[in-house]
């Protein structure tokens, strides 16, 4: 039965370098911690900055050739995989950065800061694994992998209860949703005596199993894919967890793990699923799943009063509209999901930035605080309304690129109703994004307002985000293709 | 600059708007003037347009075409015809004149020319694209200054009114960027043969559109997408409501702007997309669009002679008077479209002489209530003759412009549609009571004695009137210089829809 593990050899890391930098900067960071100790965790900031922005340049400068399975079988290395190196790395680089100014991290609230950079170098490269991962095994160790790391950094601020509840409240979610993934995994393997998806898919297509055990096994899987993407009616965890958690993290969370429970649900879908799509029509039930979440985060983000809440709702809609392109089953709907990925990640990520900025002055993220935003922040300001135009899909924005690809590729496909209901989605999330507009820029500033003061490498920071959301609005061509070559392996 | 005068005209604004941001606060005169001298150089490129256009060519002339995103075959693609010159004949002129009328704006008032300088470049855009993304992108980008502009420096209401604005015209353009997607997938691009196109030129040529384009019922899908997201902007009755709103809370300026061009959007799309690219679905659309005239016409009269804020009263009469547009499009007949067309420039100037009218009293006096004045004929002599003449102008008097542009919408209509016609004709005599009464309660009647100390019209007022005035003069006694330009385009369009009817 285990014919086809093989040993793994020294030569398999060569095609790790960037997984085997970001974990090497984690176990620096954690033993430069404790060697040196200041005020500041200076070392374990720069052991990860340099070391996210090695594997950064690495991803860029050689990205995979073909598709080489190393370490036996458990691993695929492949334009797809090199493609959310970028996405990964580029997202660990802003976080790293923008943290090291945050009150909420950097502040008097905890001590032995250095870890959360550690933890951040552990996580990234966790989800590069798990975009990588091709295997049951290596499927569920890499997602534990992100999951438990997340779960410590959910309760970052120990002792605020926001913050620990959050983390809890991660922590039990993700065990119940796990626990049911696995089991579903388990049952798959029962059924065929394969681990790899490629062998799973084979022996499946071999060896037809009957309709109600696919489906039990499928509604399994998704419910743990569906917990990772924060995909409704997993989803509840995802505002709470995004609200209590420190904000820089909460960022890191919308884009980072996300991304990446969306890559390996595209891998294994496309693989295990792909040959059961006439037996079985989960395209449908996806369908029906992205509208749901979509609608239902739209809706409930119009009521929200705390912007980071808002933007959590918001984080679940843009799932809704992901998950559009990933039913299409055709090589064009993946590429326009990885452009709204790379897309979202820099406005989503700008977003949130914006928000852990004004908290660090203003102590709030109420939307009633915002009031005046416009003409205390100017520039801040300006780059988050840069975000939201971007987030709801206006031109000339990039979110408008990234939804007219999804949409076109839906059109397509004669999905007609969803994509009806994806643009009436937009004119939904328009009212509740121009709700931080409106009290940032029409209402007046009060008069005991604190005054607002932001940190210079949070200025860079959002500008190295505001810049790319405006530019991949009108010029993306370059970046286009970088997501079309990503699938060359499917 | 002649060699790219579309471009020029469309993005020296946005040069405009850029210089201003980086003024360094509190030089407010400064702020105006760069506004004044960015918004007078595509006035000045519109009138070399008018003088270099060849008014006896069908087609696009100025054309500008450039790749921009080759793996989506989107374009850089400029043009202007018959049909789009005088929309930017009226977008260059309404602009330069709303900035100078702006000239008080106290607040922030560097946000506030530069976010008008790039609503006029947008607005320019959308009628200069000849690439449907392209179009797309101007049509949306143009709707944030706008709802800043009503949001920041508006009445009370603003932000109700502002949002509303954003909401409607984004609902009805996303339906309008499903129709774009799905003519884009499904049009052959004849240089390559492959599908796949946003040139708005390939989709006007019914033998490029292959697969479900050639299908009755999605063709008539995309009709109504492409109307619903046209008809809001119009605003077409029922999708009106959110027009009122938004000009009783909007600056003068704005509401200038708002019913001198941004309405004019909406029929021009019409015109300019769907009428060419479904000519069949336009000619059976006939008298649905001739029925949804008449209600604009009725319904917006009615509306206005029940309203007591003079904004509000004017705004009503917009939605009437588009009505008018809408009546001579539906008939596709030479009168009718060249009419609807004229009409449109017409109301543009007619409409703007009002909100800048009624700006002035509202500077005075702080409120626009209509039973709130009486008698103001004798106080502010010179505002009351420009008043008059603008309303006058509004109910079509003879030797005015708007009386030869209704008269053709009616002429061009009535042989199609009879009875509607008709039936509007009876709008002409409620705007004329509407406009007379108001006209008798706020400057004829008693004197109002807290008005004795206000000040007359000033020749900053008048500099921004007279010259449109002196428009509506002449083209009423002669309207061949509009109407030459027009001609031959409006024709070939006429030709093309009866072709596929």
């Amino acid at each position: 039965m285990f014919v086809n593990i093989t040993i793994p050899n020294w030569s398999d890391f060569a095609h790790f370098v960037p997984e085997a930098i970001m974990f090497g900067a984690f176990l620096l960071a954690l033993m430069g911690d404790v060697i040196v100790r200041g005020r500041k965790p200076v070392v374990p900031f720069l052991i990860t900055l340099l070391g996210a922005l090695a594997a950064l340049y690495y991803s860029f400068a050689s990205p995979p050739v073909g598709d080489a399975g190393v370490l036996g079988s458990l691993v695929m290395i492949d334009s797809f995989a090199g493609f959310f190196r970028i996405v990964f790395s580029f997202v660990a680089v802003v976080t790293i950065l923008f943290s090291w100014s945050s009150e909420e991290i950097m502040g008097s609230t905890r001590e032995h800061k250095g870890e959360y950079y550690a933890l951040i170098a552990l996580m990234t490269g966790g989800m590069m694994v798990m975009a990588e991962a091709r295997d049951l095994v290596m499927l569920f160790m890499s997602m534990e992998l992100v999951a438990l790391t997340s779960y410590v950094m959910a309760g970052y601020m120990r002792n605020s209860l926001r913050s620990t509840e959050a983390s809890l409240k991660y922590v039990i979610f993700g065990a119940v949703s796990s626990g049911i993934m696995l089991f579903g995994m388990s049952l798959l393997f029962g059924m065929t005596g394969q681990m790899t998806f490629v062998g799973i898919r084979d022996a499946l297509v071999a060896n037809p199993v009957n309709d109600l055990s696919m489906l039990v096994v499928l509604i399994m899987i998704m419910a743990g894919f569906g917990y990772k993407i924060a995909m409704v009616p997993f989803h509840f965890w995802c505002p709470d967890v995004y609200e209590g958690a420190p904000t820089p993290v909460s960022a890191f969370f919308s884009v980072g793990p996300k991304a990446a429970g969306f890559a390996l649900m595209i891998r294994f879908f496309f693989t295990v699923f792909q040959p059961i799509v006439d037996t079985i029509d989960w395209p449908l039930m996806i369908a029906i799943l992205s509208a749901v979440t979509m609608t239902y985060g739209n809706i409930v983000a119009v009521k929200q009063t705390n912007v980071k809440r808002l933007l959590a709702y918001s984080s679940i809609a843009h799932v809704g509209y992901l998950l559009m392109g990933f039913l299409l089953l055709t090589p064009g709907g993946l590429q326009a999901i990885l452009f709204y990925l790379l897309v979202y990640a820099v406005m989503n990520l700008g977003a949130f930035m914006f928000v852990s900025a004004i908290n660090n002055s203003i102590k709030s993220e109420e939307l009633s605080d915002y009031a005046g935003l416009g003409f205390r922040a100017p520039w801040a300001s300006v780059m988050m309304f840069i975000f939201l135009v971007s987030l709801v899909g206006l031109p000339p924005a990039a979110g408008f690129i990234g939804k007219l690809y999804l949409f076109t590729e839906v059109l397509r496909e004669g999905w007609y109703w969803l994509a009806i209901v994806g643009v009436l989605n937009s004119v939904i999330s328009l009212f509740y994004y121009m709700q931080i507009a409106r009290a940032m820029y029409f209402e007046k500033v009060p008069e005991d307002a604190p005054a607002v003061k932001i940190a210079p490498l949070h200025y860079v920071t959002m500008a190295l985000l505001a810049v790319p959301t405006l530019i991949l609005g009108l010029y993306w061509s370059e970046f286009k293709a970088i997501a079309d070559q990503a699938i060359a392996g499917f | 600059m002649a060699d790219h005068i579309l471009s020029w005209m469309t993005f020296f604004p946005v040069i405009g708007a850029v210089v201003i941001a980086f003024i360094p606060k509190g030089n407010k005169e400064i702020v105006k003037t760069v506004a004044a001298a960015a918004a007078a150089v595509p006035l000045i490129l519109a009138v070399r347009l008018f003088i270099d256009f060849d008014r006896n060519l069908d087609g696009f002339q100025f054309i500008e075409h450039f790749e921009w995103i080759k793996t989506f075959n989107i374009e850089y693609h400029m043009g202007v015809d018959g049909l789009s010159v005088p929309m930017v004949l009226l977008t260059a002129f309404l602009s330069f004149l709303c900035i100078i009328a702006s000239w008080k704006i106290e607040k922030a008032t560097k946000g506030y020319f530069a976010l008008f300088l790039l609503l006029e470049a947008g607005m320019m855009g959308v009628f200069c694209a000849l690439d449907f993304f392209l179009f797309y992108v101007f049509w949306e980008v143009m709707l944030l200054p706008m709802y800043f502009l009503i949001g920041i420096w508006g009445g009370p209401r603003k932000e109700y009114a502002a949002i509303k604005f954003f909401l409607y015209t984004l609902a009805g353009s996303v339906l309008m960027l499903l129709a774009m997607i799905a003519l884009y997938l499904f049009t052959t691009d004849p240089a390559t043969g492959q599908t796949g196109t946003f040139n708005m030129l390939h989709m006007f040529d019914q033998a490029n559109h292959t697969g479900i384009l050639t299908l009755d019922n999605v063709r008539f899908a995309l009709w109504m997408g492409l109307f619903i997201g046209f008809a809001i902007k119009v605003p077409i009755f029922p999708f009106h409501t959110w027009l009122p709103d938004a000009h009783v809370e909007a600056p003068t300026a704005v509401s200038v702007i708002l019913a001198g061009v941004l309405l004019k959007m909406g029929t021009y799309g019409i015109l300019r997309i769907s009428y060419p690219m479904l000519p069949d679905q336009a000619k059976a659309f006939m008298i649905p669009m001739a029925i949804l005239g008449a209600i604009n016409i009725l319904y917006g009269a009615f509306c206005a002679l029940a309203q007591t804020d003079m904004k509000k009263l004017v705004a009503y009469s917009s939605v009437s008077h588009m009505g008018y547009v809408l009546l001579g499009m539906s008939a596709m007949t030479e009168a009718g479209i060249n009419g609807a067309v004229f009409q449109m420039f017409n109301h543009g100037t007619i409409t703007a002489m009002m909100f800048l009218c009624v700006g002035v009293i509202y500077d005075r006096a702080h409120h626009r209530e209509i039973n709130g004045f009486g008698g103001l004929g004798l106080q502010m002599p010179l505002y009351t003759t420009v008043t008059s003449f603008a309303l006058f102008a509004a109910i079509g008097l003879p030797g005015l412009s708007g009386f030869v542009s209704e008269a053709m919408v009616f002429m061009g209509a009535f042989p199609v549609h009879q009875t509607i016609t008709i039936i509007s004709a009876i709008g002409i005599i409620i705007g004329a009571a509407y406009v007379l009464w108001m006209l008798q309660r706020v400057f004829l009647g008693t004197r109002n004695e807290k008005y004795d100390d206000i000040q007359d019209i000033n020749s900053r007022e008048m500099f921004t009137l007279v010259p449109i005035g002196l428009v509506v003069l002449f083209l009423g006694i002669y309207p061949m210089p509009v109407l030459n330009l027009m001609k031959v385009s409006l024709n070939s369009l006429i030709a093309v829809i009866n072709v596929a009817g």
